[in-house]
């Protein structure tokens, strides 16, 4: 009963969508607004039925139905509760019900909080909604049915891939999903906007709230994602230019550059074209992520997702959406009155600045993703890795950095290139300062790592500079957004510097009570024993480790992990957090000679790689309330910030 | 860059530009979707005879292999896998199925241990009739092989006929047997 119920609001909710889309179609083509007052409340119920389809799929995850297929193929009853949910969406179909759903959501509280915008852009604005829903409706409905039947019930489930065991992967796709979803409602902005020519501050205000929040949400994804990577895959890297983590870095850089041009929109109506064409770039970036991830296009870590047919259903909705408002743009833009203009040197002119070096970032990042398939389409094999992407994109967001720094020092419209000079005076002696203390202290690294660090102690003295002799409690809370988020990157980019130049690796095959050292450490294996959990049994490794000869001995317990269902072997890695890096250790194979394989690496400061992820994300938030808070209040509506 | 004169001082034909460029790209997923590129490893190792080799068995009762014994008319496989590598796990089946299928395999154990490659047998089944201790990876090199697992397939004298690199999938099986066919 629950699945068939399930379905039904699946289709309910398809149906809504259609008359959400015809409404808002005939409704201002004709100028109703009778019928256009009506498309609000279409979109807030559609969104219910979504978020009930979901509720009902969970529901037979949770009781474990397995005359669903769905929940047959991918759940199983001895499971713990926190994965049988999450399982719900550990899957092909539960993923795509879970975009939906979110998506539902999302155009709801467009239809029911957007009080500024006018009406007809805003319904333009859920009439693209509607699209978008359609498509994926369309997708789930006649090619990934989540609700089908299994007659007979199998006896129990066939497990969930133990790699996706773990909860921070549990709440990953989820946290990407909304952040993909944000940017399809900042796309849906653009195309009303474009459809009504109200490419305006309004339109740029009503909207920036939605990108603020999709990047949170990409920012932490991003983030959990790479330390995910980092402890679970047993690598010891933590970011591998993997097709599908490029997947999620391209919407990111995007929303990035929309989230600045944005803001000249709103502030300065100025960009008004790019603003709106960065729209649909994000959008097809987290369209062509979805994509990549669904189609198996590209051989990676991730292919457990591979599957060429729903990836071709996936690439004809982008093919839609994307040809659709590039169509659109190309017809439209022309007639959008021009926006204001402004000096090379100032806010505006280091916002361009900061556009341009992001999108040629994603260029990078976009050519090497898709390089392999060009090449193969004449007949070479290859991948493209880490030493095209480092190479290539490290001295651009390099350059991107420096220029983050002087950007907010910079006034609107224009400003005194003197001026600025005698501004940037204190992050300039921080960049060298650190740089002088790293050469004395080290002789010497490579030039990226120096360069990375000398720009991160600038960049963080730079970007806590705006708050400079302002008083504190009356700054606005998206200053402090602004000022959180930067430093986050000059946090997150001394940690990669850091890792990059001072990671100390070593591989021993180890004999029992044998000390190895690596980095400041000492470590010693005591012996391996075995270790069983609930759906798993391994080989665990028993390590003592201290600091210099006269440390404290602690203990780390790096396991081998066999998975019965499906047969797996994982690592687990054990990681030891100081406040000044991390040591991580992985145990491999035995080599039949009583010693066992063990892989050592101390990273001074990794941990700031993800810390900064964590800043940025609350810089944005901070945003985000400081934006919502501010636009909230009527005066507000007619002013600049 | 459009600094403030954007829209107005664009030329038309530009605003058709971002539409072109995703079209390109459009067309060229499209055609790397359904025209899939061939995966196959060119190996420089097909048409050659295997090289020479003689290597102890692996397990007690079940005898060794070298590169004589495949002289003997019967076209088979040469499976290079190891206890320690999750792709062999992966395709355990699918050789159990070739095996079904009346096709002799014959295997060569990497860089392994009598118990381990037990244990892995008992586990995942045991489609093999020959198993050489290869503990050095000396014989797999030799062989043109860089990795586990890989299969070749060997007519009967003794030559190359077919190198498949990474695990057997279940849409592998025909080109194995085709290969096999025209090894006779």
């Amino acid at each position: 009963m629950i699945a068939e119920a399930g379905l039904a609001a699946l289709w309910l909710a398809a149906a809504l969508a259609a008359l959400q889309f015809v409404m808002a179609w005939i409704g201002i083509a004709r100028d109703r607004d009778d019928i256009m007052v009506a498309v609000r409340p279409v979109a807030f119920v559609q969104g219910l039925l979504a978020v009930l389809a979901m509720a009902l799929l969970i529901t037979l995850f949770v009781q474990s139905d397995m005359s669903v297929l769905l929940v047959a193929q991918n759940s199983h009853s001895d499971k713990p509760l926190l994965y049988k949910f999450a399982g719900a969406w550990g899957n092909h179909e539960g993923s795509m019900l879970l975009w939906v759903t979110i998506l539902g959501l999302a155009g709801a509280a467009v239809a029911m909080l957007e009080q500024n915008l006018a009406k007809p852009t805003l319904i333009a604005t859920l009439g693209a909604q509607a699209v978008i829903a359609l498509g994926f409706y369309a997708f789930l409905l006649f090619s990934s049915n989540p609700f089908a039947r299994l007659d007979p019930a199998a006896p129990d489930g066939a497990g969930l891939n133990p790699l996706l065991q773990d909860p921070g992967l549990a709440f990953h796709p989820p946290t990407l999903y909304i952040g993909y979803v944000g940017i399809s409602v900042a796309f849906s902005f653009a195309v009303g906007a474009l459809v009504t020519r109200d490419v305006g501050p309004a339109f740029a205000r009503a909207m920036r709230p939605w990108v603020l929040g999709a990047r949170v949400f990409l920012t932490l994804g991003i983030t959990a994602g790479s330390y995910w990577a980092y402890y679970e895959l047993g690598w010891g890297g933590w970011w591998f230019w993997d097709p599908v983590e490029n997947a999620s870095l391209m919407p990111w850089l995007a929303a990035t550059a929309l989230l600045h041009s944005v803001s000249v929109l709103a502030t300065r109506d100025g960009l008004r074209a790019w603003t709106v064409m960065l729209a649909v770039v994000a959008f097809s970036m987290s369209m062509v992520g979805t994509f990549l991830v669904r189609s198996g296009i590209l051989t990676s870590v991730h292919a457990f997702a591979v599957d060429p047919k729903r990836g071709s259903f996936i690439l004809a909705l982008l093919a839609i959406y994307i040809g659709g408002a590039l169509i659109l743009f190309a017809l439209r833009i022309g007639t959008v009155r021009q926006g204001r203009t402004f000096d090379l040197v100032s806010r505006e002119g280091a916002l361009v600045a900061n556009n341009l070096l992001l999108s040629v970032i994603l260029g990078i990042v976009l050519i090497g993703t898709l390089y392999p398939i060009v090449a193969a389409s004449f007949g070479v094999q290859l991948s493209v890795g880490p030493p095209f992407f480092n190479k290539a994109a490290g001295p651009v967001a390099l350059a991107l950095v420096a220029i983050m720094g002087v950007g907010p020092l910079l006034r609107w419209r224009r400003d005194d290139a003197h001026e600025l000079i005698d501004r940037m005076m204190l992050p300039i002696a921080a960049a060298a300062l650190a740089g002088a203390g790293i050469f004395i202290a080290t002789g010497g690294i490579a030039i990226l790592p120096f360069l990375g660090l000398m720009l991160a102690a600038g960049l963080a003295a730079a970007s806590v500079a705006p708050l400079w002799k302002r008083n504190l409690r009356r700054t606005p809370l998206f200053t402090w957004g602004m000022v959180v988020a930067h430093l986050g990157i000059a946090v997150s980019l001394a940690g990669m510097a850091s890792e990059s130049a001072f990671t100390r690796e070593t591989l021993v095959a180890a004999r029992v009570g044998e000390p190895h050292r690596v980095g400041p450490y000492i470590v010693r294996l005591d012996g391996i024993s075995p270790a069983v959990g609930a759906n798993w049994s391994a080989l665990q490794a028993h390590l003592s480790v201290r600091r210099g000869e006269d440390g404290n001995w602690f203990v780390l317990r790096p396991q081998s992990r066999f998975f019965a269902s499906p047969p797996t072997v994982t690592s687990e890695s054990a990681i030891a957090t100081m406040l000044d890096g991390q040591l991580y250790t992985v145990l491999g194979a035995a080599d039949g000679q009583g010693r066992w394989q063990l892989r050592l690496w101390w990273k001074p400061y990794v941990t700031f790689i993800w810390l900064g992820g964590g800043l940025i994300a609350l810089g944005g938030f901070l945003s985000l309330l400081g934006r919502v808070r501010r636009e909230r209040r009527p005066a507000y509506r007619e002013g600049y910030a | 860059m459009r600094r403030g004169h954007e829209a107005a001082g664009m030329k038309r034909g530009i605003l058709w530009l971002p539409l072109a460029g995703f079209a390109l790209v459009l067309v060229l997923i499209v055609y790397a979707l359904f025209w899939p590129a061939d995966r196959t490893v060119k190996s420089a190792m097909v048409g050659k005879p295997l090289p020479a080799f003689s290597v102890a068995p692996m397990l007690p009762g079940r005898p060794g292999l070298s590169n004589t014994m495949f002289a003997d008319g019967t076209p088979r496989l040469l499976n290079i896998f190891a206890s320690w590598c999750i792709p062999c796990i992966a395709e355990a089946p699918m050789l159990l199925r070739l095996k079904k299928m009346g096709v002799p395999i014959d295997a060569l154990a990497i860089r392994d241990t009598p118990v381990a490659i037990r244990a892995f047998l008992e586990r995942n089944g045991d489609p093999y009739r020959r198993i050489g201790d290869d503990r050095q990876s000396a014989v797999q090199l030799a062989l043109g092989s860089s990795g586990v697992p890989e299969t070749f397939v060997i007519d009967g004298k003794g030559r190359i006929v077919l190198q498949h690199v990474g695990d057997i999938r279940e849409d592998d099986i025909p080109e194995i047997l085709a290969a096999l066919e025209q090894a006779k």
